[in-house]
């Protein structure tokens, strides 16, 4: 365990654990945006800079934009006063089982047992040959769905205008 | 001759291998590693702040000559009568910004508020560490991912915005927050896609892989730029309307549009706080002038191959094409007005989205009709299929927008 | 097409930018503490009272009506009147202000203050720079600074100042003429008594009425008054 790991771990548990018992929403999510980069970090660190760089573009520039408008539009942010009626003890043995049962279930997979074998150095040029060739299909329907939910939106703005 | 060129190009180069020299032999590893990435920080934190700076008076006189008026002409260098043309100014506002009372709302969220302005210049700077500002000159080379470094670094700094909008608890913060954020979201499609074409043709993420896609020699003097082909020119343009958007300058400063909402998401910040949101302004907009440099005008490529053009450092080449893109946005500023929020949207979704994808196609046109289509003929049909969009597209906008009617005023 | 307007609006900015190097036209800034443009005519912006004689006390014309005072919207004048008269510039008693002060930051330059002064007493001046390092004694401006000559008003405001000499002009012809037609008339009355009573004695008493019908006043001089 290396000194940066040990960093971006403690800061990415740290964060996920004041995502969840902080009271102001707007400062889970963005406690959560913090595990979302310290995710990003992990997989940097792993050589993996396109995932990581992509979770970075995704979650962080989009999705906590996403999560903070959502709170903003539904609910006060203001965190109220009243304690939490709920003991948490269910909750946290439901999570430790959880845990413990990934954590059995993974120490005796053989996964962990390829360490020693080298990472394959992958590319972006190689991830895209791969989504081109090999998960051409999937990839043509995810751009499907994308281009037609953004030419939607195009669309319906025009409507709007329109309309009027 | 040449090679004393060829040393001037590379003198920035030479001069950090040669402090990175000076380090004691037994210097572990790390520690090299250390000097050299602050080695290769420290001149872009030298160079593009002191940027800002002169720009900010440089704006300020250009601004007012288009005006009508002189402009700052004061400031020179105290208990003098020199002036220096006024370029003392930045030094005063410094002065002035650090010396500030910092004013924090008692209502403020006060961790949050804190920490907005500094979460939002640590992505604005990271953005220059992918720039190649000249030959063999960039200080975060990454070759697989270099582009998206960027833009995924740059995307972070919608969150600053909306912690300083949202921390602050005034309404016009907010309000200002929210807008930033519409239109960052909204034109970062745009911004991304018109990168993408680049990336397409060049077929690489490195930044100063693209630099080199555009090394090629046409007629044998001329070099690639991608501004030189009819996708590029249509992309540029696109590219720097976008990147007008994000970076929030006119006419696209809704987010502060002092006349509506004071100065929108950073109101509540005085002092020092201020002077970092206005610092990562400029730099945001320098660093987007940059990638478009390195995307479209041949990074620190000159645009011929020839003897005085070729004498120019790399580097001199590339800050050169950012001071003029810096006086275009000045010019920009001091001709546009701001637009209004329905016709900001309307025009990243209905506009510029429609041509950045039209765009896409004709780049892949160009790219696959390179071998059987001979240039004379390709160049006018590539960009007749950009031209008429564009055409189609203006012209609705037009019908929309020349004619204003007012209900209770007539 | 879309963007020739912006195309157009770039170049009419940057013959701005150009011209603002050689063409004055297009460079109509001054820079102020150094060079000054000549004060407008018709500039206005704090009023002064006006004075005749060499002692602005002495020759102040205003008479303390209060009519400004009652008048001025944000109310800034504060006017008390004297105990005692003195002659003005018609040689008729009248009052004068005992204390005339009028708040600089309260003042909005309205004119109005001239416009109901019945003395053409207080004028607008055209000094422009009245900052002041105390801002609550050094912003009530007293009678002594506001004191200021004829021949300053006929130097900042020609063509009102002559207007408002004419005006006086004629004020004080009629004072002059009333007067005289008054020291005749007394006249002609102690004459008619005299003649009267010589009459009486000479020939009973046989009374005519006589009444002086008041002179017609000379044509209204251009001489400036006193």
């Amino acid at each position: 365990m290396t000194l940066p790991f040990a960093i971006i771990a403690g800061l990415t548990v740290g964060s996920a654990v004041a995502a969840m018992s902080l009271r102001n929403m707007v400062h889970c999510a963005l406690s959560l945006v913090l595990t979302f980069a310290g995710l990003a970090g992990l997989y940097l660190q792993l050589n993996a800079e396109f995932v990581g760089l992509t979770q970075i573009l995704v979650y962080v520039g989009a999705v906590s934009i996403l999560i903070v408008f959502a709170i903003l539009l539904t609910r006060s942010t203001e965190p109220k006063d009243e304690p939490s009626t709920v003991t948490p003890w269910v909750g946290i043995s439901v999570a430790v089982g959880a845990f413990l049962t990934m954590a059995l279930a993974v120490l005796a997979s053989p996964v962990g047992k390829r360490i020693a074998a080298p990472a394959p150095e992958v590319s972006v040029k190689t991830l895209g040959q791969k989504l081109m060739t090999d998960y051409v299909l999937p990839l043509e329907v995810m751009a499907l769905l994308l281009t037609a939910a953004m030419l939607g939106a195009v669309i319906i703005a025009m409507r709007e205008k329109e309309g009027k | 001759m040449a090679e004393l060129f060829a040393k001037l190009d590379a003198l920035p180069v030479t001069l950090k291998h040669l402090l990175l020299g000076l380090l004691p032999g037994a210097t572990p590893e790390w520690l090299v590693a250390v000097v050299s990435a602050v080695l290769s920080i420290t001149p872009i934190l030298a160079v593009f702040p002191l940027m800002f700076a002169l720009t900010t008076v440089i704006e300020r006189k250009g601004l007012g000559r288009i005006q009508n008026r002189i402009g700052p002409n004061r400031v020179g260098i105290p208990l003098t009568d020199i002036r220096l043309f006024g370029f003392g100014q930045f030094i005063a506002d410094g002065i002035k910004s650090l010396i500030k009372e910092d004013v924090v709302p008692r209502a403020a969220d006060k961790v949050v508020h804190f920490l907005a302005p500094i979460a939002l210049l640590i992505p604005v700077l990271l953005t220059y560490s992918v720039l190649p500002f000249g030959k063999n000159m960039v200080p975060l080379d990454l070759p697989q991912t270099g582009l998206l470094f960027f833009f995924a670094v740059g995307a972070s700094t919608e969150l600053s915005v909306f912690m300083a909008g949202w921390s602050s608890r005034n309404k016009y913060s907010l309000l200002g927050a929210m807008r930033a954020i519409a239109q960052m979201v909204s034109y970062e499609i745009p911004l991304i896609l018109s990168a993408l074409t680049v990336v397409m043709i060049a077929g690489t993420l490195s930044l100063p892989g693209i630099v080199e896609s555009q090394t090629e020699l046409k007629f044998g003097f001329l070099y690639t730029w991608h501004l030189f082909t009819p996708w590029g020119l249509v992309g540029f343009f696109l590219f720097l309307t976008a990147a007008a958007a994000e970076a929030n300058r006119t006419p696209f400063d809704l987010p502060e549009a002092e006349s509506e909402i004071i100065a929108g998401y950073f109101t509540e910040y005085s002092g020092f706080k201020f002077a970092i949101f206005f610092l990562a302004e400029y730099l945001g907009l320098f660093a987007m002038c940059g990638l478009g440099i390195t995307l479209f005008l041949g990074g620190w490529l000159p645009p011929v191959k020839l003897a005085p053009f070729t004498w120019v450092p790399s580097w001199c080449w590339f800050l050169g094409k950012l001071s003029a893109l810096i006086v275009l946005f000045i010019w920009l500023r001091g001709t546009l007005p701001r637009l209004r929020t329905d016709q900001l949207m309307g025009f990243a979704w209905k506009f510029l989205l429609p041509m950045t994808l039209i765009n896409l196609v004709v780049a892949a046109l160009w790219h696959l009709s390179a071998n059987s289509i001979p240039l004379v003929a390709r160049w006018p049909l590539c960009f007749a299929m950009l031209a008429i969009p564009y055409w189609l597209l203006g012209r609705g906008f037009e019908a929309k927008f020349t004619k204003r009617e007012y209900r209770f005023a007539n | 097409m879309l963007g020739t307007g912006i195309l157009k609006g770039m170049v009419e900015t940057a013959k701005n930018f150009a011209g603002s190097y050689h063409d004055p036209e297009r460079l109509t800034t001054v820079e102020y503490p150094e060079q000054r443009i000549a004060s407008k005519e018709n500039a206005r912006q704090f009023p002064f009272l006006v004075h005749d004689t060499e002692d602005p006390m002495k020759g102040l014309r205003c008479v303390a009506c209060q009519i400004c005072e009652k008048e001025c919207p944000p109310q800034c004048i504060y006017i008390v009147k004297s105990k005692d008269k003195r002659a003005d510039y018609k040689g008729q008693m009248q009052f004068y202000p005992a204390t005339f002060d009028i708040d600089l930051s309260v003042c909005m330059s309205c004119q109005i203050c001239v416009e109901v002064c019945p003395f053409e007493s207080i004028k607008m001046d055209t000094e422009f720079e009245l900052s002041n390092t105390d801002r609550f004694g050094g912003l009530l401006v007293n009678k002594h600074q506001l004191a200021k000559s004829n021949e300053h008003y006929r130097k900042i405001h020609p063509t009102e100042a002559a207007a408002s000499d004419a005006a006086l002009a004629v004020e004080v012809a009629k004072a002059q003429a009333k007067a005289k037609a008054d020291v005749e008339a007394k006249a002609k009355a102690a004459a008619e008594a005299k003649t009267k009573a010589e009459a009486a004695a000479a020939a009973g008493p046989v009374g005519a009425p006589a009444s002086a019908p008041a002179p017609k006043p000379s044509s209204p001089a251009a001489a400036p008054a006193a």
